[in-house]
């Protein structure tokens, strides 16, 4: 069953996902997890605990990476947010397809996210991506398929490191 | 034309799954749809009363299901009618289902479910699986004279050696929670479930008895599926009866979709077990006996239990040479959460304890670990526990070549001393091991198995199987199948999805036989169907296929399983053939402890794999990698305990898995021994890399610090209690 933090009367906000500007009438407390999926159709962003251990609700808030379900909308008012529908992560859904780093999918999403913010903060450092910084970067999120070997090797080929 | 079979062709749903696009049950958007929820037992067993309802609260809102409620039988069927779909008055575990509530939205439903209050006299419960007193199932496997040879051990000059192995239960934690969406019955009187599941034919069966209809009225379909592990196997019956009966009351769709604390709460796991073994070997280290005794706590109701034991059991030997072995075997009921389905399915257990009692051996002997498995392995033409001869694909001295090349384990001095830098030890551990392949003993026969395949108008190929893509590459693998055998594209493939209105039952996608079992009737099918469509094999077949079908040819094939002919077990005297084929192993962990806070890390895991004929290595190496780590995470840091028959590990944020930080660096050895009864000679994969990853684990830990333990997860504490005790022990 679902987590509720619908009590207080709707409040308007204003979200960009995706490059898509929504003006929405929600209560505050909703988590933007719920917000994503039920109110702007958004079912890639998956829930897998709703406590913020799993990771697979991960998305980019203003260059963020989040976990959506720990997330009450009235906080991320006016913010732009990234999801795995976004367009711009094509490079890493390439990878994961070429080096079988989705297998049941459910992780998928969330992993891809967190690796795109990941592989952006190391550009804006100045950093070049190694595989032990990718197992920094994932270990909030889990997966139970892979052992992580042909994700860690996704996030690499993207990234146009050789592992 | 590019080979698929052994090449790469792309997961046909993988596009969807990177990209958000794919649909499981949760995102599956149901117009009108309400909510279930179940109200359980708070205590571990008793007597239900009754229920009280807070004064407040308002029973038109919502709907609620009784077991008079239930058209059918109430009875989750499975193998022994013994548990009910919603107790009526005999409680028997923590969280067992008593009534079911369905509302409109989420908040009527919370408050319904506090609102709710069952009235329950305790009973006191069986917790301690020694003490219970019934036996859900009781096996004995037996060959030669055990009790001869260990009279005669002190005379022949043989060392007796016994040890008790404990495993503990484990989560199979698939990151999607279970969950259904269930259709009221329609004019016809159908009901159709959708849901995250592994059998979509199990679901129906259960459909079938709870609402006493036909199998064409009760419709299942899989969604995509976030992981199964074997969780997926049982429990999505009990899901679906749940969310069915409330959408019969509530005459709408009703979505039960459980979170993360329901569902660690009380779905099955791992079954636990205690494993003891009296050895019998000579001063060569040769296996002269071995009498085994196997007990697995199943839990409050039969399950499946019957079955892990017998593959348990059927394993619990390994793979060794031994002419004298007897293997006892019981599953006991307690008032525990069922235990249930859990890739390796027994086999792990039991395969912990005689890798164990192989280091001792080699410790006793003074015999290395290596030069110990080489020595007693199985090859061809010797026997197993079960009396089967091995005919043919038997990788044994291959994958132990393999992993030795690899990491020198066979040179590697074993316990001995080191020199511990930084406060850490590093050490290196060996696991050998062998997982049959399909269902145990005539379980195919019984199954009879079927895949079919349609010429589309188009020239396409349909590929209709009840078996599930979950993670595994079900779907890549039929792609790959079935254009080697036709000689076409993938593209000119397409697998349907798994419906019951349209999938023949081919079987539960379970026990390492969803390749070698459904993929051999896809080849048969294949090659039946390139004989119909004839015509030169130069032309592209879909332009062939499309002629074909315009002249009215027929284009559907269906092929059912049957076990080579020279596969043969008798059920009663538990002796024969109890797999067509087995796949071999063998496992290297390289770990280090840190001497002060006794932390284990893997840094390495090496395994060679025998798996026959990879079909698509990438897929392969997949389940490798992720059972192994599964194996792994069991070995050391996944911790599943109970308290008054109630899940301690209840959360996420208690019940642990290992993250990218705990996964060792991977090196996969893909080791091909062809079997003849297999497609393109592929064998089962799924479960095998389950079963080897605690004992290479806690065998690396005796060799870094001297300690040699018998029981998994190997967490810091017990590895410390164990220390205190070796020291108390050479103290005195």
């Amino acid at each position: 069953m679902k987590a509720i933090f619908d009590e207080a009367s709707a409040i308007a906000v204003t979200l960009t996902v995706n490059g898509t500007t929504s003006a929405l009438r929600v209560p505050p407390l909703r988590r933007l997890l719920d917000v994503l999926r039920e109110d702007l159709s958004l079912t890639g962003t998956k829930e897998g605990c709703g406590e913020g251990e799993c990771g697979a609700c991960t998305v980019i808030v203003d260059g963020r990476a989040e976990l959506a379900c720990m997330v009450p909308v009235c906080q991320v008012d006016g913010a732009v947010v990234r999801t795995v529908e976004s367009t711009e992560l094509e490079s890493l859904q390439n990878a994961f397809l070429a080096e079988g780093g989705a297998q049941c999918g459910i992780c998928t999403p969330g992993m891809i996210v967190m690796a795109r913010a990941w592989l952006a903060e190391c550009e804006s450092a100045g950093v070049a991506p190694t595989v032990d910084g990718a197992r920094e970067a994932l270990a909030g999120n889990l997966c139970r398929c892979t052992g992580y070997e042909k994700i860690l090797a996704s996030v690499m080929r993207a990234a146009g490191v050789k592992t | 034309m590019q080979a698929h079979v052994g090449g790469r062709v792309e997961r046909p749903e993988g596009r969807a799954k990177v990209t958000g696009k794919s649909v499981y049950i949760a995102d599956l958007k149901v117009e009108g749809a309400w909510l279930g929820g179940t109200v359980r037992s708070d205590v571990a067993r008793g007597t239900l009363r009754g229920f009280d309802f807070a004064p407040e609260f308002d029973r038109t809102r919502v709907v609620i299901v009784t077991p008079t409620d239930i058209p059918g039988e109430n009875v989750q069927a499975l193998i022994v009618d013994d548990q009910p779909i919603l107790a009526a008055e005999r409680i028997e575990h923590w969280g067992e289902p008593l009534l079911l509530v369905a509302a409109p939205d989420a908040r009527t439903l919370e408050a319904a479910l506090a609102a709710i209050r069952p009235r329950i006299d305790p009973l006191p419960p069986v917790l301690d699986m020694e003490l219970s007193k019934h036996a859900q199932k009781q096996i004995t496997i037996e060959k030669g004279d055990v009790d001869a040879a260990i009279r005669a051990a002190k005379k022949n000059g043989h060392i007796v050696l016994e040890g008790t192995y404990h495993t503990d239960s484990q989560e199979q934690l698939y990151i999607e929670p279970q969950g259904c969406v269930a259709f009221p019955p329609d004019k016809d009187g159908t009901i159709v479930v959708k849901g995250s599941l592994q059998c979509p034919h199990y679901v129906r069966k259960a459909l079938v008895r709870c609402f006493g209809v036909t199998p064409g009225q009760a419709r299942v379909v899989q969604m995509e599926t976030g992981g199964g592990f074997g969780g997926k196997e049982e429990y999505p019956s009990v899901v679906a009866c749940h969310a069915a009966l409330l959408a019969r009351a509530a005459r709408r769709p009703v979505s039960m979709i459980y979170d993360r604390h329901e569902d660690l709460a009380v779905t099955p796991k791992r079954h636990p077990a205690r494993v003891r073994h009296k050895t019998v070997v000579d001063k060569h280290g040769r296996l002269i006996a071995m009498d085994i005794d196997v007990l697995l706590d199943g839990g409050a109701y039969t399950t499946l239990s019957p079955v892990v034991l017998s593959r348990g059991c059927i394993h619990a030997a390994g793979p060794y040479r031994c002419e004298n072995t007897r293997i006892r075997g019981r599953v006991v009921a307690t008032n525990h959460v069922p235990y249930g389905a859990f890739r390796g399915f027994g086999a792990p257990q039991t395969c912990f304890a005689i890798e164990r009692m192989m280091d001792r051996v080699a410790r006793a002997t003074g015999i290395h670990p290596f030069a110990l498995r080489h020595k007693n392995m199985l090859r061809v033409g010797d026997s197993t526990a079960t009396g089967q001869i091995l005919k043919d694909s038997v990788g044994s001295a291959e994958v132990l070549a393999a992993v030795a090349e690899k990491t020198g384990i066979d040179k590697h001095g074993w316990c001995a001393p080191r020199d511990a830098r930084a406060g850490k030890a590093r050490g290196l551990g060996l696991s050998f091991f062998y997982h049959g392949a399909g269902f145990t003993g005539s379980g195919e026969e019984m199954l009879k198995g079927r895949v079919r395949i349609d010429v589309l108008a188009d020239g396409r190929v349909e590929v209709l199987a009840g078996s599930t893509e979950i993670g595994q590459g079900t779907n890549a693998l039929f792609l790959a199948i079935t254009a080697e055998s036709l000689g076409c594209e993938t593209a000119d493939v397409v697998v349907a999805t798994p419906d019951t209105a349209h999938v023949p039952d081919s079987g539960p996608t379970v026990a390492s036989r969803t390749c070698m079992v459904v993929g051999g009737c896809l080849t048969k099918a294949c090659r039946e169907l390139a004989a119909r469509v004839g015509g030169d094999v130069k032309r592209p077949w879909r332009e062939r296929a499309r002629e074909f079908a315009q002249r009215g040819g027929d284009g559907q094939v269906t092929v059912q399983y049957s076990s080579p002919k020279d596969v043969v077990w008798d059920d009663d005297t538990y002796t024969g053939d109890a797999y067509p084929v087995f796949g071999w192993a063998a496992d290297v962990a390289e770990i280090e402890v840190d001497l002060v806070t006794l932390e284990v890390e893997v840094k390495r895991f090496s395994t060679a794999v025998d798996v026959g004929k990879a079909i698509q290595p990438a897929l392969v190496e997949g389940q490798i990698e992720g059972g192994s780590l599964q194996a792994v995470g069991w070995a050391h840091l996944e911790v599943v305990t109970t308290r008054a028959g109630k899940f301690e590990q209840d959360r996420l944020a208690t019940c642990i898995i290992p993250t990218t930080l705990d996964a060792p660096k991977f090196d996969v050895m893909l080791v091909e021994i062809p079997y003849a009864h297999g497609p393109f000679g592929a064998k089962g994969v799924g479960e095998l890399p389950m079963d080897g990853g605690a004992p290479a684990v806690v065998a690396a830990i005796e060799d870094a610090i001297g300690v040699h333990l018998t029981r998994v997860p190997a967490t810091p504490e017990r590895i410390m209690e164990a220390l205190e005790s070796a020291s108390q022990a050479r103290k005195q």
